[in-house]
């Protein structure tokens, strides 16, 4: 389980994260909304080490990582996989070499079964038979996919996705969201996604959280989430476009 | 007057920190080099890229180098009757100066931009981020081949200066202004110590160290954004030329 404590985290004179307490389910799908310019990117990135907070702890599991660096913080990582916003495929190599690297980078694979692995994620994700194509050949969404079974391939634990559909059209964006869910439901991994899709993500999370002012201002589930009766939260949901679930006025 | 002051040491103060840090990211690199994995077919991608790619304009550099050198040489060297001694006077230039100050400038236009530019954009584009996610440090990664390629590559690239140079001055010296061939290349086997040459491959070596750890650094380190990215490019190749050129100084008045 990923777990921060008291979270702080500054840029300059310009304070992002102000004590930022969470808990993420293992196994299930939490999403994290609020705001342009919140910090969801930035927390996000502290869940990984990409960032180190200027006060605070970092769990995954029992490792306090907010003070690892070097190989520790990479024995740590080797849990995660992340999906960047503009996919962050490595643009000097083909879809296929992408979605192979880690394997013969990281795991030091070679020969068929590497193929075998990388032709079985790139199906998984609905790009079979691009694997020759180079990531500037690419479509937004296919990027996205592409960049999703790179993530996949290495089968970690734990999958961060910071804002999968931005720049992708209504129907471009639904596909990737049911694509994240099919994946975490089929191998059960804990994902933890950023995003500005609202309502879209109280139909495809188990948790929502939302962060305000650098705190956690409510993590629910999807369904409660929505029921919540603070007005900043409510008009922020709804401004979004979903639509309250009976009896939520009431509360 | 105070002002100027304060701002002139802010500035000085910003400076040396810069270089320390630079200095702490090329001890790190080093540092990963000798780390396992160890990544064969990543440095001889680096020494073909900054190696072979720099070979034609280094030549051509070269060429033009050596024999703009034996035609002003050989002018000023008729005022004293001493035109035999132009193979030795265009040699020792080339060998102890001018082929590894201009191979290394001309690696840092060619070679040195681009590896600001390719580093600075993986990590605009988050690819930098990518690698560390996957456990991959960017340093063993991206920086250490490209330091082993600009400590292999610039020396080579210089002794092929050296040679291409000579060749250059002979052309001009012996084919177009008549100097004796056997004077001129009796000269050089004269002139010409083995110092020189240790010399020469002490500066080379010096100078493909700063252009791939200024050049890795600044796009390393690159701001997010177009502008930042054009700004780093620029720096690099500034910082990269001056430094080659004051490290060049202080070595030469080691060396002499």
């Amino acid at each position: 389980m990923i777990r921060l404590v008291g979270i702080e985290k500054k840029f300059g004179e310009q304070s992002v994260l102000q004590g930022v307490d969470l808990s993420i389910p293992v196994g299930k799908l939490t999403t994290i909304i609020g705001g342009s310019g919140s910090g969801k990117s930035v927390l996000l990135k502290h869940m990984i080490g990409l960032i180190q907070p200027d006060r605070g702890e970092v769990w995954v599991g029992d490792v306090e990582i907010s003070c690892l660096s070097g190989m520790r913080l990479n024995d740590v990582r080797k849990q995660f996989a992340m999906l960047f916003q503009g996919a962050a495929l490595f643009d000097s190599l083909s879809v296929f070499e992408n979605v192979a690297f880690p394997l013969r980078e990281k795991l030091r694979m070679k020969g068929p079964g590497v193929a075998k692995r990388v032709e079985e994620k790139l199906e998984e994700v609905g790009l079979a038979g691009m694997g020759h194509k180079f990531p500037a050949e690419l479509s937004g969404g296919m990027r996205k996919r592409a960049g999703l079974a790179r993530a996949l391939v290495m089968e970690p634990e734990i999958i961060l996705f910071d804002e999968p559909t931005t720049g992708l059209d209504p129907l471009l964006a639904k596909s990737i969201h049911d694509l994240i869910v099919a994946m975490q439901r089929r191998f059960g991994f804990t994902a933890v996604m950023v995003s500005h899709e609202i309502p879209e993500i109280f139909g495809i999370s188990d948790w929502v959280a939302m962060l305000r002012n650098g705190k956690i201002a409510l993590m629910a589930t999807a369904a409660d989430f929505q029921r919540t009766t603070d007005p900043e939260i409510r008009e922020f949901i709804s401004v979004g476009g979903t639509v309250a679930l009976p009896g939520s006025l009431a509360g | 007057m105070m002002s100027v002051i304060k701002r002139l040491g802010a500035w000085a103060i910003m400076r040396v920190r810069e270089m320390g840090r630079m200095l702490l990211f090329m001890l790190s690199a080093f540092a990963w080099l000798v780390r396992p994995p160890f990544r064969f077919h990543q440095f001889m991608k680096q020494l073909h890229f900054i190696g072979y790619k720099s070979l034609f304009v280094v030549v051509l550099t070269a060429g033009f180098t050596g024999m703009v050198l034996a035609l002003q040489g050989y002018y000023s060297l008729r005022k004293f009757g001493s035109e035999g001694l132009l193979g030795s006077a265009v040699a020792l230039s080339m060998i102890r100066e001018l082929g590894p100050v201009l191979a290394a400038l001309m690696v840092t236009a060619r070679a040195g931009s681009a590896m600001t530019a390719e580093i600075g954009i993986m990590r605009i584009t988050e690819q930098i981020d990518a690698l560390d996610t996957m456990a991959i440090n960017p340093m063993q990664y991206l920086v250490a081949p490209k330091l082993v390629g600009g400590l292999i590559g610039v020396p080579l690239l210089v002794a092929i200066f050296d040679v291409v140079g000579i060749y250059g001055g002979s052309l001009v010296g012996v084919d177009l202004l008549g100097v004796s061939e056997g004077a001129y290349w009796n000269s050089i086997a004269s002139a010409v110590e083995w110092k020189d040459v240790y010399g020469g491959i002490l500066k080379s070596i010096s100078f493909g160290l700063i252009v791939s750890v200024v050049c890795c650094y600044k796009g390393f380190y690159t701001r997010q954004s177009a502008e930042g990215l054009g700004r780093a490019t620029t720096e690099a190749v500034v910082l990269s030329s001056v430094l080659i050129l004051v490290c060049d100084y202080f070595l030469t008045s080691v060396l002499l």
